[in-house]
């Protein structure tokens, strides 16, 4: 899976590294879910400034990663979207809802802090 | 470049006679007699008001041009010289205003009274008259087609040079603090300016590290619903970068006609004023705005 999970202070950072198969993200979906209980993370965040393309499938797993997470006490954040990604998802509605956004790492980091 | 008119369709039953001859006899007429029928062209010009914003002795020195240009294309039967010249002319005149019915107008006088004088050479032969008729009508409407489409394509021309200007000095996105953009948008949106927006908010958030967004339409005369669609997606694009958008001076037109449109606009935050929404900006951004001890400057101190 081309994504990396890393654990900083109470939070989790998972960095997408490339484009994503609907296996991947499942994958994805399913370790991020068990990794929050196993380091009792208090925030989630997900970096996908590397993907192009952010289809209605992805954005539908993280929105349930984020309402799934938010029942055992983890915030998640999503991080990174490119403009032409965000105006491509929001011509097409996928809206996240439910899910904070933040422009990137840094970003994210300090709306977990806040 | 002009479609060429097929010469056995245009010129009638007798097409095929028409030889050469017959053409280079009617320019030899057509240059003996230049300086009447260029007089009588300028004053039909005169008499129907056309080109009136320019001089009589402007009129006539381009008469001259285009009465001589005008010859050489029947003599040759290329126009591309012609084209060349009208082109040229188009440049010149259009900055002045001259209409394209005047252009037009003017380039069929000129085929009036060109073909006026031949029906008074060979009044008398109608046979011949026919024939040189075949010989001129279609290279005659041919040029008044290739100067005609010149001047039209020269204003078009023209047309697309100014909405590129109109869509480069578009829209400013500006930083006034850390973190806060505003976006005043003037003028007319289409959709086309409306997604050109979209893109450079988005830009400008990324580049920025833009926390929030104030979107000033004070100058905006009139929202269609597309455009509408365009703002609010805008605003939930923003939104995935993280950055807040706070809609600004909404007309009471404007604000009726989204509420007309049914325009969702639960996500859009909006503030009466540029200043109020550049306030609740701050607020979210915890600015606070002090005056400074000495308040009004005196202007001599």
């Amino acid at each position: 899976m081309p994504v990396s999970i890393l654990k900083q202070r109470e939070y989790l950072i998972a960095s997408v590294q490339s484009a994503l198969t609907d296996t991947e993200v499942i994958e994805l979906r399913d370790a991020l879910l068990s990794e929050v209980a196993k380091h009792r993370a208090r925030g989630v965040i997900v970096d996908v400034a590397a993907l192009d393309v952010i289809d209605s499938f992805v954005s539908r797993s993280l929105s349930t990663v984020a309402r799934t997470n938010r029942l055992r006490g983890a915030k998640t954040v999503v991080v990174g979207i490119q403009p032409d990604v965000a105006a491509a998802m929001s011509q097409f509605g996928l809206t996240l809802d439910s899910i904070d956004t933040a422009l990137d790492l840094e970003a994210g980091l300090e709306l977990l802090d806040g | 470049m002009i479609e060429d008119f097929d010469a056995t369709t245009e010129s009638g039953p007798q097409g095929p006679d028409v030889g050469p001859a017959l053409l280079g006899e009617l320019v030899a007429h057509l240059r003996k007699v230049r300086p009447a029928l260029r007089e009588e062209w300028t004053r039909r010009i005169t008499d129907a008001q056309l080109l009136s914003v320019m001089t009589p002795e402007e009129i006539f020195s381009e008469v001259t041009a285009v009465y001589d240009n005008y010859v050489d294309a029947l003599e040759t039967g290329s126009v591309e010289a012609l084209e060349a010249y009208a082109k040229n002319l188009s440049e010149r005149i259009i900055p002045r205003g001259v209409e394209t019915h005047e252009v037009l107008g003017v380039v069929l006088l000129l085929r009036d009274v060109l073909a006026r004088s031949l029906f008074e050479k060979y009044q008398n032969d109608s046979h011949l008259l026919n024939r040189v008729l075949d010989a001129y009508e279609p290279a005659a409407n041919r040029i008044a087609v290739t100067v005609g489409v010149s001047f039209v394509q020269e204003r078009e021309r023209i047309i697309r040079q100014q909405q590129l200007a109109i869509r480069e000095l578009s829209t400013p996105v500006l930083k006034v603090r850390d973190q806060l953009l505003i976006l005043p948008i003037i003028g007319a949106l289409d959709t086309g300016r409306a997604r050109q927006l979209t893109e450079q908010l988005l830009h400008g958030i990324r580049e920025n590290r833009a926390k929030v967004v104030v979107i000033d339409i004070t100058g905006v005369p009139a929202i269609d619903m597309p455009v509408a669609d365009h703002l609010v997606q805008a605003v939930r694009a923003s939104g995935l970068m993280g950055a807040r958008v706070i809609i600004t001076g909404l007309s009471a037109e404007i604000a009726q006609t989204l509420v007309n449109l049914g325009v969702d606009l639960s996500m859009m935050q909006s503030v009466g004023d540029l200043q109020g929404g550049i306030e609740e900006a701050e607020r979210q951004l915890s600015y606070a705005v002090t005056r400074t001890a000495e308040g009004v400057r005196e202007p001599e101190a």
